[in-house]
């Protein structure tokens, strides 16, 4: 050891260690709620709080929800700190959430003391049991020496491969015992080195002989930080690309090449083109069931190539020709260099074509919920980022806003969590100090809008627009489709006054009930500093379309209602 | 459906188990049995699970498995080139009377009379799989009053051994 190694050594208390450790591995920011065995932890963040910011919510599930905003934003991982028992079973949906995306989270909570273990102890919850299946990876530090190096393996695991959260369970006599702290650089993302050999070829030879190519791209492409090369590969092909929701932004909206969104929900274009195509190549993408209703039945005319770095997604849903296993930016660069494009003249236009005879329709309601999208798209900069909740709203913001750059859409994809979106919202805004935007639905903005009050506290500019139909929509419109209109405890029918309840926090609240004021009111949304809450009314019946029905392919969408 | 049998080299901690049964219970695998044990390092367990998949169910748990960080080395075992193992405890009615002839079902299975009672006894068997369901076949009639068995443990073949694959998370 250098004699500068052993100056940095120190004698610290386990909460100390923690909150060194987090510095070490470059965390600014810690979103979390104190507790009785987590106070330790917060003291040590009091003592260090001109190195590391917290950021205190209303409820431990926003401070989940805003840390996996933050790693979203960033690609850094999100960090959220909770005492034991209803601290740590509170953030269990936003471990869940940020689970299915495969967002780098790094979870730390408080524990009764090991003496107390086991004993069903006040607010003790065996989280890391709670948490197996929701985790990538789970740790309890029994031994304070194992307690630096726990956290530091729990970054590693969190950013590298796919990523995904990891939770360390920390009881409070280890947070207070000491131990000698010796400081170690940060911990690298690893994506592993690209393996080229036989399977490697037969993808690159299949996409070669492709006469009408599709590439697919999820959200592992964004996570890869790969967006670049897959426009290069597509314009190498003149390839259209159809984007899962979580890999919306992978290629410019505007780019000749962007096709629309693949899925339950996604453009009747691609739809189409999916029957159509002779080769798939999914980058970074999981064929969840919301992609292919019915895995036997999708895109049966192309030889899938698929591009994903866990092994374990490899044929799990659909069945590949092809597929390279490893990080879709060294698969996509390797394509790049091998293929050679024998692409029809005529693919491309033939796929433009079905683009334009399958334009978005606009509802004919007073207010259209896309017509708002559109304007808030208008007045905003291609970087700006665009949260949602969960809903009709999240399809119609996925489906027409032109997301322009990657990490701009941050969405629940896999748990479809309502109640995500003011969370996210704010971990985006402490993560770039920008406006964010939160596209919302009564039903999901009522289920956390507990967190106004801490966006207006951290003086965030976090612009709400609440699609109220006074209805939960999606559920209704299922209900409508399925159920024969029997509908059942969809109503939401809620008497808020959302202008009073904005001021009530501290925000500012807007109402905005025609088209023709859109315009006005987004504008004056945008310009207004601080928290603001618009209430979009809109008509109870606006649909989500195209739609094709849970469980059935791409040649059942239904792109217009009957009357 | 078939049934494979799956060799795994897992971290020597507690929970390990908990994470390898609740994967196969949270993803509807059907498993068989599943017998860990030490082994000759200190820091290592190996497992050795049965379990009846389809060809492309059997690719789902092995690389499934494979993710989790305390499972170090996976691979699949096939039968007649492994090892494969299982012991049994067996206890039986035994009047005096039937001790010679039960005895030499015994020998002739090359089983071991391990405990006498006045009116039972404890035999103990290692062997395959269907060796020890025919002893248990011939057993039966005398009345089994209890049994155990490990389900199969296994070892590949030869030379070649798990600490030449590679652990799917040191990729990264």
């Amino acid at each position: 050891m250098t004699q500068t190694d052993s100056k940095k050594k120190k004698t610290l208390r386990g909460a100390e260690i923690i909150v060194e450790t987090l510095i070490e591995q470059g965390v600014e920011v810690v979103f979390g709620y104190p507790g009785g065995y987590i106070i330790d932890t917060f003291d040590a963040l009091y003592l260090y709080r001109d190195k590391i910011k917290q950021v205190l919510t209303s409820h431990e599930q926003g401070a989940c929800h805003a840390a996996d905003g933050y790693a979203r934003a960033t690609g850094k991982a999100g960090v959220v700190m909770s005492t034991s028992g209803p601290g740590a079973t509170n953030l269990v949906t936003g471990i869940a959430t940020a689970h299915m995306d495969s967002i780098p989270l790094v979870a730390i909570t408080g524990n009764v003391p090991l003496s107390a273990l086991g004993k069903d102890s006040f607010q003790e919850v065996d989280i890391t049991g709670i948490t197996l299946p929701i985790t990538k990876h789970n740790f309890m530090v029994k031994d304070i020496n194992e307690l630096a190096d726990t956290i530091r393996e729990a970054f590693k695991i969190a950013v590298s491969g796919r990523p995904g959260p990891v939770l360390v369970d920390v009881p409070k006599n280890i947070q207070q015992q000491t131990a000698t702290f010796t400081p170690k650089p940060r911990v690298q993302k690893s994506v592993g080195t690209l393996k080229i050999g036989e399977r490697t070829e037969k993808a690159a030879h299949i996409l070669s002989q492709a006469k009408r190519p599709l590439l697919f791209s999820g959200g592992g492409v964004i996570s890869s930080g790969a967006e670049q090369k897959v426009v290069a590969l597509a314009e190498k092909l003149n390839a259209p690309v159809a984007c899962s929701m979580l890999g919306l932004g992978s290629i410019p909206a505007d780019h000749p090449l962007f096709l629309g969104m693949i899925g339950m929900h996604g453009s009747a274009a691609v739809a189409k083109v999916l029957g159509k195509a002779d080769v798939i190549v999914a980058i970074g993408a999981r064929f969840s069931d919301r992609v292919a209703g019915d895995p036997n039945k999708f895109a049966k005319n192309a030889k899938i190539i698929h591009i994903d770095i866990d092994a374990a997604e490899i044929d799990k849903a659909v069945g590949s020709h092809a597929y390279i296993l490893g990080d879709a930016g060294q698969a996509v660069d390797y394509l790049l260099s091998t293929v050679i494009p024998h692409a029809d003249e005529n693919w491309i236009t033939e796929c433009r074509a079905l683009k334009e005879h399958y334009p978005p329709i606009d509802s004919k309601g007073a207010l259209c919920p896309r017509k708002v999208i559109r304007t808030v798209a208008k007045f905003s900069p291609p970087e700006r980022i665009i949260v949602t909740d969960v809903g009709q709203h999240q399809m119609w913001t996925a489906q027409t806003y032109p997301f322009r750059k990657p990490r701009t859409l941050l969405t629940s994809g896999g748990l479809g969590t309502m109640g995500f979106g003011l969370g996210a919202a704010i971990g985006a805004a402490i993560a770039t100090e920008q406006p964010v935007i939160l596209m919302t639905g009564d039903g999901s903005f009522h289920m956390n809008m507990n967190e106004i009050p801490t966006c207006v506290k951290n003086g965030l500019n976090v612009k709400i627009f609440v699609f109220d139909n006074s209805v939960l929509g999606m559920v209704r419109q299922w209900q409508t489709l399925f159920y024969n209109k029997r509908y059942s405890s969809t109503t939401l029918g809620h008497p808020t006054d959302y202008v009073l309840l904005a001021q009530a926090f501290g925000a500012t609240g807007m109402i905005l009930e025609r088209n023709e004021d859109a315009e006005s009111t987004v504008k004056r949304a945008l310009e207004t500093p601080g928290t603001v809450v618009v209430d979009c009314r809109i008509d109870v019946d606006e649909f989500v379309l195209p739609m094709i029905p849970p469980g059935k392919s791409a040649d059942d969408i239904i792109t217009q209602l009957g009357e | 459906m078939k049934q494979y049998i799956v060799t795994a080299l897992v971290t020597n901690k507690s929970g390990v188990l908990t994470r390898v049964s609740g994967l196969f219970a949270r993803r509807g695998y059907n498993i068989n049995s599943l017998a860990v044990g030490a082994t000759e390092d200190p820091k290592f367990s190996r497992m050795t699970i049965v379990a009846e998949a389809d060809e492309n169910t059997i690719k789902q748990i092995t690389s499934q498995l494979d993710k989790l960080v305390d499972v170090k080395k996976v691979s699949l075992l096939e039968q007649d080139k492994a090892v494969c193992r299982e012991l049994l405890i067996v206890k039986v009615n035994m009047p005096p009377a039937l001790r010679p002839e039960i005895e030499s079902t015994c020998n002739l299975y090359k089983a071991k009379m391990v405990d006498l009672s006045p009116v039972s006894a404890v035999a103990e068997l290692t062997g395959q799989p269907n060796k020890i369901d025919a002893f248990i076949g011939v057993m039966a009639p005398y009345g089994i009053i209890e049994l155990v068995r490990t389900g199969i443990t296994a070892l590949g073949r030869g030379s070649d051994n798990i600490y030449a694959l590679e652990d799917y998370n040191d990729m990264f």
